[in-house]
């Protein structure tokens, strides 16, 4: 029985059922026809040990072939079979991927939020510390201590938002105020920590103005303040281009033009220049007369800023024979209006959340 | 603000032929004096000078007389030939056939044509046009249509050279017209800072443009002589009983006469055409002189009828009930801290003539009959000037120069110049008797340290820079040979009192584009404060779980109180209220965000939105304790003031709200959103203070403007061991929605942001991980209805002790096998050992203890 052709039969044959099979489940009754314990080539292997010593190494060596060659070709077969079923049940899996997903709608970050907290990082980045103050200040700090005159225009109550005195008569102010700038925040930080001193104040101020396309009753401003011994108007400058780098990009150019304000001497007026068209290239070249963002002068005007007048320094106890320093003012709702091309104020301030959601978490 | 006419200003600095309105605008920027706007020439084209060779008068059956005129308008705009079907009147030579109404001229006038192509004011476009009969080939114009206003010699028509609007002008037929009669003249509108005064005159912007150009500058004050003040001119008592902030209100005070004047003769062409450009209406000649003479050197004047006056003039603050007819023929009460220009005339000898530097009264106005003037020329205190002006709501050309101050040594030459064109125009002679009160404080000399520009602006600047640009502001420099300079400021410049003022000035003339950048080096900062990433850290994961950041005003009326069913007596309706709010029905500070953030919502629904998933931070606001004191400017207050400042400014809170409602998605292919409800809102307030590190524990409670069954109390244990309600999370009450047409179940948190993050641990300790085999049990525990899941699921985490690694309700369930007023509560519980692993003994022992402490605590029996 364990002879050649015997054996090599039933080898072809399991060959033959192994190429046939059509699927692992037919596979799976090949194997137990031809391998399993009544398959001839079981049995064959069995019957080995009966058989006297000399034959046993010669029918062993046949038998171990055959049955060899048929394991390598059912395991062969198993993982073709199995793999074109595979394919063919995810094939069948298959769906329509550009069905919607949005189960949840996003949520959305202000993009105020996101800019002011990149421009929060700008300074965190240069060793600066973000300072706060509350919006509801105190006359002495909005405006005393930052040298304004007590006949300055801006204290008129068409400018400013007084609260009402709960002591005094009926048309008296409390000494309070809706701060106008975050400036007093800058008081209050020198007050606090003294000099040296590097920080920027973020925040919401208020003005009496009409709601427009250009104006809101209440805004977002950024200032920033460095007092230290030697600070001079060139670190005003410094500090100003690093900005307008972080903010705008490329290789921008800041230009002071001289301005007054009662709480800076030297005072001015920042400019940056244009990011958006030919003029961002440099001085040499000519802004686009038709530009949306500068106007075609080349030009964005950005904020007030100058050397701190030595009066706010002693208001806030700094001794200025000893300590000076520079501040400038940026208005954040401005930044974003140029820089993202935002065009009407009131979409930042309404609260539409189809204005926010344009957004999602980046600006 | 102040209009510069470009030919103006070259009478006093030298200007490039060439220069435009634009040029001169940047060069004065650069000096600080911003652009405010640029006027452009208003004609433009081919307005040219024509002769008129033959006239036909045409009686037309209107009724009306039209001239059919042939001009020479010059060899280059002549047509060589007339049209065959419509020749021009007379001898047919080069010439323009133009149709004309005016009866004002006769053959031979040379007079204006705009000829086709010319742009006249109004954007009017001049083309050949058909009219009565024949083909207009120009329009001859009249000075209302070129914008010179009527006719100052009184005449009706078209302008004829010589007379008019063109006294005293010739020129050749075909001559430019624009620039003849000063039509082409470009201005530049500035904007002035309030520290400059003398830049309210073409003096001080003619040295300004001089500054910023280098080009030479003429002092046309020097140029005046200046007359000798004596005795015998009209008397004038200086009298102040009440000073505002220890200032005199009038601390000089000149009257010049000029008598025999004709105050019927005409304002020169060019004068009037001045103050057209400058903005300012001509008048009569003498007002124009005195409005002209203002605008150009900035001392205001006011004339005098003096005949009308009864002497002595006295100037004085207003007295309670007294009032004034001013020139505008408003008749104003005045204000005690009102400075009055008074007579003695009237009944009672004692009367107002004017509100000093503001505006004068009617009754000593100039007038045609006017013989002699009283030219006045004072020196008034800015604080006094514009208060009444701001209080009468008279903001005058005198007022605005006035409030920013004018140079004290104007008033005798500026009297002088004005008396001198009114006689040089009106004739009349100057009285040589001149009346000069009060005096002229010096300017106080100013110690400034050589190097002091360079220390502050980073500039090496040279001596020769530094006292250079001082000389060319006018001040006087000494060396004071201890490395300072004594620097006294010229009279014009009263800004300047302190070492930084000059500093300015330095570096203003010298150039603020010389300023290096340099980024100074801070020294190492701390970075966010723990409260600023905390903040940062809540809106992210806000926008994470779906909602959108909005902004809203933190004004609100008292109704919000009534519509969010506060009670009476509560704290949130105690609100800091504005003075002078800017809507009459908002004028209090919302004590909570839902009190604003209800109002964005609705308003994002009437706009189309169908669901709400919006957040918001911002502050809260309640009052203080009392008024707050205003210390003394330039010195740090007291640490007692600073407490009272502190004390009185309102408490304000950095709070986070949100409302959610409506589906919590759209319906698609998967099927309908769940709606957002009450758990979500608790959910979102977990999550926002899981962000900032902190575990909210949650109680029932009721709290307006919540359902009162499903409000949730928010409450945070601090380091200490005390808790604190940090706020509310739910359903809103039906009311609330109601009343904002909210999606019904619209649900809302309110959390103290700042609380909450104060809770939080400074260091998120570790906690172990043991890998010990995880044993899960379950457990249905039976409790009366009113006992809360979070009280069953502490009990079983008390039973777990050490062992309980998870505790997670799975059910919630009540129905009949329960019985009545009970409630089912399962919970699926991972225990876990850190020392080994749970044996089936430990576990049961655990699962006991459980049992037990859920039965003492909560009265919860296990389900069988």
């Amino acid at each position: 029985m364990i002879d050649e052709p015997t054996i090599s039969a039933a080898v072809e044959a399991a060959l033959a059922a192994i190429a046939a099979a059509p699927d692992t489940a037919a596979l799976k009754q090949v194997r137990i026809e031809h391998v399993g314990d009544a398959s001839v080539l079981s049995r064959a292997n069995r019957a080995i040990r009966d058989l006297p010593g000399p034959q046993k190494a010669a029918a062993g060596k046949l038998v171990g072939q055959g049955k060899g060659r048929v394991q390598q070709a059912l395991a062969s077969r198993q993982e073709e079979l199995a793999a074109a079923e595979q394919e063919a049940a995810l094939a069948a899996e298959t769906v329509d991927v550009t069905l919607p997903t949005d189960r949840r709608p996003r949520g959305a970050v202000h993009p105020l939020t996101t800019l002011q907290e990149r421009i929060e990082d700008f300074f965190v980045g240069i060793g600066w510390e973000i300072a706060e103050g509350p919006e509801v200040e105190s006359s002495w700090f909005n405006f005393d201590a930052l040298n304004a005159d007590p006949e300055h225009p801006s204290r008129s109550r068409q400018d400013t938002l007084y609260v009402a005195s709960a002591e005094g008569g009926e048309d008296q102010d409390a000494g309070l105020l809706l701060r106008t700038q975050t400036s007093p925040v800058q008081i209050r930080a020198m007050l606090e920590r003294g000099a040296p001193l590097y920080v920027a104040c973020p925040g919401t101020v208020y003005r009496a103005d009409e709601m427009d396309a250009t104006h809101s009753p209440m805004f977002h401003q950024v200032e920033g303040l460095a007092i230290d011994e030697g600070l001079t108007m060139a670190n005003l400058v410094g500090t100003l281009d690093a900005f307008a780098a972080a903010l705008f990009g490329g290789a921008p150019i800041t230009r002071l033009r001289p301005n007054h304000f009662p709480f800076t001497e030297p005072s001015a007026e920042m400019d940056f220049r244009c990011f958006a068209c030919d003029a961002r290239l440099g001085l040499d070249h000519e802004p686009d007369p038709g530009c949306r963002v500068c106007g075609g002068t080349g030009w964005i005007e950005m904020g007030g800023c100058g050397m701190v007048h030595p009066n706010v320094l002693r208001a806030a106890g700094i001794d200025p024979g000893r300590h000076q320093g520079f501040a400038f003012g940026l208005g954040i709702e401005r930044i974003l209006m140029l820089r993202n091309g935002v065009a009407d104020m009131r979409d930042m301030v309404e609260g539409d959340v189809r204005f926010t959601q344009h957004y999602g978490t980046e600006i | 603000m102040p209009r510069i006419p470009l030919t103006w200003l070259a009478e006093h600095v030298e200007l490039p032929a060439d220069a435009t309105a634009a040029q001169v605008a940047t060069d004065l920027s650069r000096v600080g004096l911003e652009e405010e706007a640029i006027h452009g020439a208003q004609i433009t084209g081919p307005l040219v000078v024509g002769r008129v060779l033959e006239l036909v008068k045409e009686p037309q059956k209107n009724g009306k007389t039209i001239n059919w005129v042939r001009v020479d308008v010059g060899p280059a705009h002549n047509e060589d030939a007339d049209d065959p079907k419509d020749p021009q009147p007379g001898a047919e030579r080069p010439s323009r056939g133009i149709i004309c109404g005016a009866h004002n001229f006769v053959e031979g006038d040379l007079v204006v044509v705009a000829l086709p192509g010319t742009v006249l004011p109004g954007d009017f476009a001049i083309a050949a046009r058909k009219t009565y009969g024949h083909t207009s080939d120009g329009m001859i114009c009249s000075g209302e249509e070129l914008g010179l206003g009527p006719d100052p010699a009184g005449e009706d028509g078209i302008i004829v050279l010589g007379r008019g609007h063109a006294e005293g002008l010739s020129a050749e037929p075909g001559d430019d017209a624009i620039a003849l009669l000063g039509l082409g003249d470009e201005v530049v509108e500035i904007n002035v800072t309030p520290d400059r005064g003398y830049a309210f005159a073409m003096r001080g912007v003619a040295r300004e443009y001089g500054h910023a150009t280098g080009s030479a500058f003429t002092d046309p004050v020097l140029a005046i002589e200046e007359p000798e003040a004596g005795r015998g001119g009209v008397p004038v008592q200086l009298r102040d009983e009440s000073p505002i902030r220890d200032r005199a209100g009038a601390t000089r005070f000149v009257a010049m006469e000029v008598r025999g004047v004709d105050a019927t003769a005409a304002t020169p062409r060019w004068m009037a055409r001045r103050l057209t450009q400058a903005g300012m209406r001509p008048i009569s000649l003498i007002v124009d002189v005195t409005n002209y003479v203002m605008l150009d050197l900035g001392q205001p004047l006011h004339a005098y009828d003096a005949h009308s006056l009864v002497a002595p003039i006295v100037v004085r603050r207003a007295r309670a009930g007294e009032t004034l007819r001013t020139l505008d023929d408003v008749e104003r009460r005045l204000d005690p801290e009102d400075l009055l220009i008074t007579d003695c005339g009237g009944e009672q000898g004692d009367r107002v003539l004017g509100l000093a530097g503001v505006m004068g009264g009617a009754e000593t106005e100039v007038h045609d009959g006017t013989r002699n003037v009283v030219i006045e020329a004072a020196t008034f205190d800015p604080v006094t000037v514009a208060r009444t002006a701001r209080r009468h709501r008279l903001p005058s050309e005198a007022s605005k120069r006035f409030e920013r101050g004018v140079d004290p040594e104007l008033p005798l030459r500026a009297a002088r110049r004005a008396a001198e064109l009114i006689v040089e125009h009106g004739g009349g002679e100057i009285d040589p008797r001149v009346t000069d009160e009060g005096s002229v404080t010096a300017p106080a000399p100013i110690r400034l340290r050589t190097d002091a520009a360079e220390r502050l602006i980073g500039v090496p600047y040279t001596a020769e820079e530094v006292v250079g640009a001082l000389r060319e502001l006018g001040a006087e420099v000494e060396d004071a040979e201890d490395g300072t300079l004594r620097v006294t400021p010229p009279s014009w410049r009263p800004d300047l009192t302190i070492p930084e003022d000059l500093i300015e000035e330095i570096a203003r003339l010298r150039g603020y584009d010389r300023i290096p950048s340099v980024l100074p080096a801070a020294p190492a900062g701390r970075g966010l404060t723990p409260a600023q990433r905390c903040r940062r850290a809540v809106t992210r994961a806000l926008a994470e779980a779906g909602l959108t950041e909005v902004t809203s005003y933190p004004f609100v009326g008292a109704e919000v109180f009534e519509a969010l069913r506060y009670e009476e007596g509560d704290e949130r309706r105690d609100a800091v209220r504005l003075l002078n709010p800017l809507a009459e029905d908002e004028p209090l500070l919302r004590t909570s965000l839902l009190q604003t953030l209800l109002p964005v919502a609705r308003r994002n629904l009437s706009r189309g939105e169908e669901s709400l998933a919006i957040f918001q931070r911002g502050a809260t606001v309640r009052p203080g304790a009392g008024d707050a004191p205003v210390p003394a400017p330039a010195a740090r207050p007291s640490a007692e003031e600073l407490a009272a400042i502190d004390a009185a400014v309102p408490v304000q809170t950095g709070a986070l709200a949100a409302l959610v409602g409506g589906a919590s998605g759209p319906d698609s292919w998967w099927g309908s959103a769940e709606p957002w409800g009450w758990s979500e809102a608790i959910e979102l307030a977990r999550r926002a203070a899981a962000a900032a590190g902190v575990e909210l524990e949650v109680r029932q409670a009721q709290q307006a403007p919540f359902h009162p069954g499903r409000t949730a109390e928010l409450r945070v244990t601090a380091a200490d061991g005390n808790a604190q309600v940090v706020g509310h999370a739910g359903e809103l009450h039906p009311a609330v929605i109601g009343a904002y047409a909210l999606p019904p179940r619209t649900s809302a948190l309110e959390l103290d942001l700042e609380a909450v993050i104060a809770a939080a641990p400074a260091v998120v300790r570790a906690v172990p991980v043991p890998t010990f085999p995880l044993a899960k049990e379950d457990f249905a525990f039976v409790v009366e209805e009113s006992v809360p899941a979070a009280a069953v699921h502490a009990a079983i985490l008390l039973g777990a002790g050490d062992l309980a690694e998870q505790v997670h309700l799975f059910d919630d369930f009540t129905g009949e096998q329960i019985g009545e007023g009970k409630r089912s509560l399962a919970f699926a519980v991972r225990l876990r050992s850190a020392e080994g692993t749970l044996d089936a003994e430990a576990i049961r022992a655990t699962r006991a203890r459980i049992v037990d402490t859920v039965a003492r605590a909560v009265g919860g029996e296990l389900r069988a």
